[in-house]
């Protein structure tokens, strides 16, 4: 372990659903230092959301413990030290988008005028100051999904939980916002943990990647991300960046002996 | 953006007033085809079964009986008075209903234990009940409720339901999701229920109170029968519907007084819910 106290730690987590029957995660053992941003990434079954909502304590481990800026995850949400973005926006609908950044920040307590002024710091920092009068409906999906993130951040918590949160976006969009999510972190300097399953989209945000295996779901090995930072576009083009992808493909591939069809085919997607 | 809403809402009264019109001459073409052809199905066209329109627009101005005002001036204030009665059954039936939504979205064996019977409760005629409404309600209430204040109770017997059913159906209708997010911040249930619940049930619940406020007044003027109050629309019907034989237009009148109001409430309910509820437009109906 580094020196510097972890801001999530993982011991012996094993989430079991069903009455047992099936094991989700096993046996997982991790740590995240601060500022680190960790993707987890496996074929769709491997747990990998299932550990993120752990974390989140969406979920209770069946056995083992997650802690929290050294806080049982319980206590940990209960004091906000966390945001989470998750697949699909999630905007109330009802709300305008200065109101849907302004909600964690109404449920915390701040008066009126200090919501006003983080939400207007929030939108500059997603590059939405002209929107914050709309209502969700009237922005694209990658419009509202950088909403998400500003909620997410607005209380500036310690750690951001994110959950495929490009996933459902096109590719061209999902770069832009990885750039921008980038730019983010090195401005707020939060610990990120990362839920995707797109190596290459892994690779190019992390500072670490942790592969994961499915049936049950387990580490498959970690891949430290050594880019220099910060990154841009053409770090796409790094002959470093096409190594580290192998090697994150290889690993998902030595433990995919008995791969599903569609895992098949998550791995030729992974190799185009 | 104020000019064109403008232009829509003209449009839109036009629309409605040539509606009426063509209705009217739809009522005079048919007397006319009837009486000359001598038909008598399903009914025998006359005076009686189907006074002229002018006849019953002239009912109006004319006082019912020798010495009193016209009927007009007294409908309305008979209106008024039912009016009072279904504000105040509507109000309470919604408060009741939305109570009983929200108290069994938070409880599983509530909702099992209750909803059945609050079914049932509607599949009595409101007929039935409404004597023992009056016995049992009115001897409570002070002097300025009194007859009045049990036909409220009448008419939120009546729209205490659909507003119940669709607030239980609209607070459900909270994404999964958002649920998640609201635990993420670890709020309570009662965050829970005013900052996502709530909004989220919104369009039920006010597609609910347009039904209610229709049944609000049926239901005002329903009650005001057994109630034997004579001062609001229920009494009128009743006591034209004596004298139908001699003067039908009266009734008739009375009848396109209770529809207006119906049409009122239903139309500030429509109101209301534009200014409150703010969604997609594809949301909205």
């Amino acid at each position: 372990m580094s020196a510097a106290e972890p801001v999530v730690r993982i011991e012996g987590v094993t989430k079991t659903f069903g009455h047992g029957n099936v094991t989700a995660l096993q046996d997982i053992d991790l740590a995240f230092a601060p500022k680190e941003f960790v993707s987890l990434i496996g074929p769709s079954g491997c747990g990998k959301s299932t550990l993120l909502r752990v974390i989140g304590d969406l979920i209770e481990p069946t056995q083992g413990a997650v802690t929290v800026n050294g806080k049982r995850a319980r206590q940990a949400r209960a004091d906000h030290d966390y945001g989470i973005v998750f697949q699909d926006a999630v905007l109330f609908e009802w709300r305008t988008v200065s109101k849907n950044i302004a909600l964690p920040l109404e449920l915390l307590g701040w008066d009126r005028a200090r919501r006003k002024a983080r939400v207007e710091e929030m939108l500059e920092l997603v590059e939405l100051q002209t929107f914050g009068d709309h209502y969700p409906w009237q922005l694209s999906g990658g419009m509202q999904q950088r909403v998400a993130i500003a909620r997410a951040l607005a209380f500036e918590p310690a750690l951001l939980l994110m959950d495929e949160p490009f996933g459902a976006l096109d590719e061209m969009t999902r770069e832009r916002l990885n750039l921008e999510l980038l730019a983010i972190w090195q401005k707020l300097a939060s610990t990120v943990v990362f839920v995707t399953h797109s190596i290459s989209e892994a690779v190019f945000l992390s500072t670490r990647v942790v592969v994961m295996s499915p049936r049950p779901g387990r580490i498959a090995g970690t891949v430290d991300i050594d880019l220099t930072s910060p990154r841009t576009a053409e770090t796409r083009e790094d002959p470093r960046f096409f190594e580290l992808v192998t090697q994150v493909r290889e690993l998902l591939r030595l433990r995919g002996e008995h791969l599903l069809p569609e895992e098949e085919q998550l791995l030729r997607d992974a190799a185009e | 953006m104020t000019k064109a809403s403008v232009r829509r809402a003209v449009g839109r009264s036009l629309a409605v007033l040539g509606l009426a019109a063509a209705l009217m001459v739809c009522w005079e073409l048919y007397r006319w085809v009837w009486t000359s052809a001598g038909w008598t199905w399903p009914f025998a066209v006359n005076d009686t079964s189907m006074p002229h329109v002018w006849t019953i627009a002239k009912a109006f101005g004319q006082p019912a009986q020798v010495n009193q005002p016209p009927l007009i001036t007294i409908l309305l204030h008979k209106a008024l008075f039912t009016a009072k009665e279904a504000v105040a059954g509507f109000a309470l039936g919604a408060v009741i209903g939305f109570a009983i939504g929200v108290a069994l979205v938070h409880s599983k064996p509530l909702e099992r234990g209750f909803l059945p019977y609050i079914v049932a409760s509607q599949t009595i005629p409101i007929l039935a009940i409404a004597p023992m409404v009056v016995i049992w309600v009115n001897p409570r209430l002070p002097a300025n409720l009194q007859g009045w204040g049990a036909v409220a109770v009448i008419a939120a017997y009546l729209t205490f339901f659909p507003v119940a059913i669709n607030t239980l159906r609209g607070l459900r209708s909270a994404d999964a999701r958002a649920l998640d997010l609201m635990r993420t911040y670890a709020a309570s249930r009662w965050t829970v229920l005013w900052k996502l619940r709530v909004p989220a049930s919104l369009p039920f619940v006010f597609s609910a109170l347009r039904i209610a406020a229709t049944a609000s007044v049926v239901g005002a003027i329903i009650g005001e029968l057994p109630s034997g109050l004579q001062s609001g629309l229920g009494g009128a019907i009743i006591n034209f519907n004596q004298y139908y034989s001699i003067e039908p237009q009266e009734l008739w009148a009375t009848n396109i007084v209770a529809a207006a109001l119906g049409i009122l409430f239903f139309v500030v309910v429509v109101a209301a819910e534009k200014a409150v509820v703010h969604r997609a437009p594809e949301v909205t109906t």
